[in-house]
């Protein structure tokens, strides 16, 4: 179906089903109840999921096939933000043309980055990128702010304004973003028993968005480009003396995953009216790294699933707190227990970022092929058969080195 | 001509700094031929082996001092740091004051170990991985690092004060002939580059004048044949290792009273120490040491009014347009050697 | 006619003289060796033909067109195909998608966009990379890492890979050093092979006589980055310049 092989297709249709149930499956825990915590079936969470998962799937499609890494592809996550917010300014809170702006402007951004970027491989290149990534950075913080030139909004970031033209903006429309009427913020709770389930239109368009890309980047992987790709991370040289010039093709990889980026900017931004310069950190960056990483560098499935993974237990850890820990571990002595929540108390709240950062060497070090190539080790020790040497399985191309 | 001269000025303590990080991060690449990104985190460790120094030195005890009251009337209750009361206040007040100083003591072992274990522990067994992972798993020994300190210190900046004496400003310009208050100069900054330029300057000695130094710079540049020659190199390598540990340490320790450390200082240096490593040439000891110095100062340049009113933020800019610029031009950095951390 | 001309070519390292000017035809469908002695110049030689080095003055002459300032890519797509001294595969891909690409660069050239389109459905592509492994009798190892591959494989993927698109010079540069005997024999048979079933021109570089001799119909000798002599590998074998340019004067 769509052009793919039978195994892609069905990966294509599981991720489209999990996406559409989305609200019911991560609202497994009746409201009220001391598990609804757990629950990630809230908007805002879900758009994140999803925005988060495009921005992977892009950044995949530069490192996950050609081994280029980029330290900077949250300047064009930010350059997106800013051209959409731009866009709702000028014309009107319709979020179409905003998000096609963020795409066009992130494509040429990422263009010409890639183009004095690429001139360099390997290490130099993460630098170049690194530093392009943390000039923007300062562009949006402080430079293109003044009062002469303001472009960015600086520290308070770029926001709509009652005075702004909005010369498109129709006397009905809704004043906040909207797909021709429709806004994102509209939800529509479902109540069913003790749980409630909460259908966001603004997560619905990101999902159907994610699904469209995502359905692109398997067209790329299978596609003779996407081989060459391959080529371009596996062999230069052999690359270049069979007839090949891998600049254009790493660039165009490039220029994709910039546009993706571009793409996820323009979608939090119509998500969330408001674009700010930490967006384009470079923590930022080291972010949609880890994620792809995690999940798993080069596979199909695997950037989605390290979005989902990162932004879910980043939400989840954020919210335990030691209350909930003591609650948790009332069952045993009172001096193990406090012992128990001393210890773990360090990584959880506030400490997120240690787990994450711990979370993240351990991957690198134990499991390169991330949270997918875990799966599947998994998998080959429950069914007790050797590993198989050759893998054409579930839409997995090469683990990166 | 002294406006001039007080900018160079200006750039030389944060000179110092990139000097002495990015002259560790070369000291790594060339070595072990590993991409860093956690050094920025031993800056950090350093200035936090300052404030840990500077809150042990405060440990106090109570006393009840019978013949003062406070305002309600009770007796005076009176915090003497213990190190006051064993050696004296005088004594005591200046080891107090002379915290920061006195840490370099303090920090210099503390580097030593926590580079050895960084390299024995975690490093080694990167460095035959690609680069790429060895950046991504020193960038999450970086986040951890940082957030341990976070956890420890919290988010905020601690005041780390120069010692009495060496704080305040003198009047460099009526020194060297220039009219009064031409070139006002905090005292500390003149430390910290002098501090700087002796580290500098023991690290190339060391290199220069010890067997140990010349074997260091024979393995950095052809590894293979003096490990054929039986010297074990490794051994040496991973003590470079904790040397350049120390280097980023001390530079930290000593930059508190500038800048009050907080627990993303590394980061915030890293990136930049990055640019001065490339653009001194990547695996140029020299190099790393002049970009270092160049940088900070050109950026101290763009930091004039002048120069922010032409161009507002041009000071945020600077360094990474010259770096872009000299990447593109000379691809190998202004003192980089050809074939290094090129595949 | 001769496919490849070298005319005047000298190239300097530094104080070194790599190649002083040399000259040097190779016929169209011949086999033609370069041997020499270690450091006579053949791979500084071989270099300066495939766009790696420029040579300081000369031309190079492929089909009467320049090569020199190309890029290896271009200088790829007119026809000139290298196999080196270690082999260079795409490790990472499987055999046929290292047999693919070189195909597809032939369609489509340097550099196409062809990002929405399936490998599975190119079926002319997927045939002619599949003939090309069967004729390597490498069909059995269709889905193999290339690295998993042994070195005589490696070997012959890489010849494969430089066929599949159809050349019209193939440059080998010492395509059996370091292999043990029955791969070296191995490799010359494949080699005789492509020569007398293809319409190709095979240019040589070799150390071992073995195979220069059991392949080569001429010769061209390079001592200390010049040509000493060119001729039939009969009248090599017996000549005394040869001798004392391989044995030094002590012969």
């Amino acid at each position: 179906m769509f052009g793919l092989n039978k195994k892609d297709t069905s990966l294509l249709i599981i991720v489209g089903l999990l996406t559409l149930l989305a609200p019911f499956i991560l609202n497994p825990f009746p409201e009220g109840s001391a598990m609804a915590q757990f629950n990630a079936g809230y908007p805002d969470l879900m758009q994140r999921f999803v925005i988060f998962g495009i921005f992977a799937i892009g950044f995949n499609i530069l490192f996950g096939l050609t081994g280029y890494l980029s330290f900077g592809h949250a300047a064009f996550l930010g350059v997106g933000s800013y051209s959409a917010v731009w866009m709702f300014k000028l014309l009107s809170y319709n979020i179409i043309p905003a998000i096609a702006l963020s795409v066009v402007v992130a494509g040429v951004f990422s263009l010409l980055i890639g183009y004095v970027s690429l001139r360099r491989s390997g290490i130099y290149f993460s630098i170049l990128t690194l530093a392009f990534a943390q000039m923007s950075f300062a562009l949006a913080y402080s430079v293109l702010s003044n009062p002469k030139f303001n472009l960015t909004n600086g520290e308070t970031g770029l926001q709509v304004y009652a005075d702004d033209p909005q010369i498109l903006q129709g006397a009905n429309s809704p004043d906040l973003p909207h797909l021709f009427g429709l806004p994102m913020r509209a939800t529509y709770t479902m109540d069913v028993g003790a749980w409630s389930f909460d259908f966001n239109a603004g997560y619905y368009f990101c999902a159907i968005v994610m699904m469209v890309v995502f359905y692109l980047s398997i067209r790329i992987f299978r596609s003779p480009f996407g081989m060459m790709l391959r080529a371009v991370k596996s062999n230069q040289q052999r690359m270049n003396y069979t007839g090949l010039n891998s600049k254009p093709y790493t660039l165009a990889a490039f220029v994709i995953s910039g546009m993706y980026a571009g793409l996820a900017g323009g979608l939090m931004a119509a998500m969330d009216p408001l674009a700010g310069a930490e967006r384009m950190q470079w923590t930022a960056s080291g972010e949609v790294v880890l994620m792809t990483i995690l999940g798993g560098t080069g596979t199909l499935i695997g950037p989605v699933l390290g979005a989902g993974f990162i932004k879910y237990f980043e939400n989840i850890f954020s919210k335990i707190n030691d209350s909930v820990l003591h609650s948790w571990f009332a069952f045993l002595p009172d001096g193990l227990e406090d012992a128990v929540v001393f210890v773990i108390h360090p990584f959880i709240g506030k400490g997120w970022h240690l787990t994450l950062g711990i979370l993240f060497m351990l991957v690198v070090i134990y499991l390169p092929g991330g949270l997918v190539e875990g799966g599947q080790r998994l998998l080959n020790r429950i069914k007790r058969k050797k590993p198989k040497t050759d893998d054409a399985t579930s839409g997995k191309t090469e683990p990166a080195e | 001509m002294d406006a001039i001269l007080l900018q160079i000025l200006n750039g030389l303590d944060k000179g110092s700094a990139y000097a002495l990080i990015a002259l560790g991060l070369t000291l790594i690449f060339g070595t072990l031929g590993v991409v860093n990104f956690a050094h920025g985190a031993l800056f950090m460790i350093g200035a936090f082996c300052a404030v840990t120094l500077q809150k042990l030195m405060n440990l106090s005890f109570e006393t009840i001092d019978e013949s003062q009251t406070d305002f309600l009337g009770n007796p005076l209750k009176v915090e003497t740091p213990y190190v006051e009361a064993w050696f004296g206040p005088e004594t005591g007040a200046t080891i107090i004051d002379w915290s920061v100083p006195l840490a370099i003591l303090f920090a210099i072992p503390i580097m030593l170990a926590v580079g050895y274990v960084m390299e024995r522990g975690l490093i080694k067994h990167f460095y035959k991985r690609p680069h790429a992972d060895q950046i991504l798993v020193t960038f999450g020994l970086a986040i951890v690092l940082q957030e341990i300190v976070k956890y420890f210190f919290g988010a905020n900046p601690i005041q780390t004060p120069a010692p009495d004496a060496l704080s305040g400003s003198i009047d460099l310009g009526t020194m060297i002939g220039f009219d009064p208050n031409a070139i006002i100069y905090p005292i500390w900054r003149l430390v910290y580059f002098g501090f700087a330029v002796a580290i500098i300057g023991a690290v190339f000695s060391f290199l220069q004048f010890t067997t140990f130094g010349m074997v260091v710079r024979a393995g950095m540049a052809d590894r293979e044949t003096v490990g054929l020659l039986g010297i074990n190199i490794d051994r040496r390598f991973t003590i470079m290792f904790g040397i350049a540990a120390a280097v980023a340490g001390l530079a930290g320790v000593m930059y508190g009273p500038l800048n009050p450390p907080n627990y993303h200082m590394g980061m915030d240096f890293l990136v930049l120490s990055f640019v001065v490593v490339v653009v001194g040439g990547m695996g140029s000891l020299p190099g790393a040491v002049l970009a270092g110095f160049l940088l900070g100062i050109l950026e101290s340049f763009a930091s004039t009014t002048w120069a922010t009113t032409t161009i507002p933020g041009i000071n945020q800019i600077i360094i990474y347009l010259v770096a872009i610029i000299v990447l593109l031009t000379r691809p190998r950095g202004l003192m980089g050697r050809k074939g290094v951390m090129e595949e | 006619m001769a496919i490849l001309k070298v005319k005047d070519v000298s190239k300097r390292f530094g104080g070194l003289k790599a190649l002083t000017n040399v000259n040097l035809d190779v016929e169209e469908n011949s086999v033609h060796a370069i041997i020499g002695p270690n450091g006579a110049g053949k791979s500084t030689l071989l270099n300066c033909l495939v766009g790696k080095l420029m040579p300081d003055t000369g031309a190079v002459l492929f089909d009467n067109a320049s090569v020199l300032g190309l890029e290896p890519f271009q200088i790829n797509q007119m026809g000139i195909s290298r196999v080196f001294q270690t082999p260079e595969i795409f490790g990472e891909l499987t055999v046929i998608e290292n047999m693919l690409i070189p195909i597809f660069a032939m369609r489509d050239g340097v550099f196409r966009m062809h990002a929405y389109e399936t490998i599975a459905n190119e079926k002319a592509i997927v045939e002619q990379a599949e003939a090309m492994l069967e004729e390597m009798n490498m069909a059995d190892k269709r889905e193999m890492h290339a690295a998993s591959l042994s070195r005589g494989d490696k070997r012959r993927l890489e010849i494969g890979m430089c066929l599949s698109q159809n050349p019209r010079l193939l440059l080998l540069d010492e395509p059996t050093a370091g292999m043990a005997r029955a791969d070296t024999n191995n490799t010359i048979d494949l080699l005789k092979q492509i020569k007398d079933e293809r319409d190709i021109t095979i240019a040589i570089i070799e150390h071992d006589m073995h195979v220069v001799f059991s392949l080569a119909e001429r010769i061209t000798v390079l001592a200390q980055g010049t040509p000493l002599v060119e001729d039939t590998p009969e009248n090599i074998r017996g000549n005394p310049k040869v001798r004392e340019a391989y044995l030094g004067e002590a012969a």
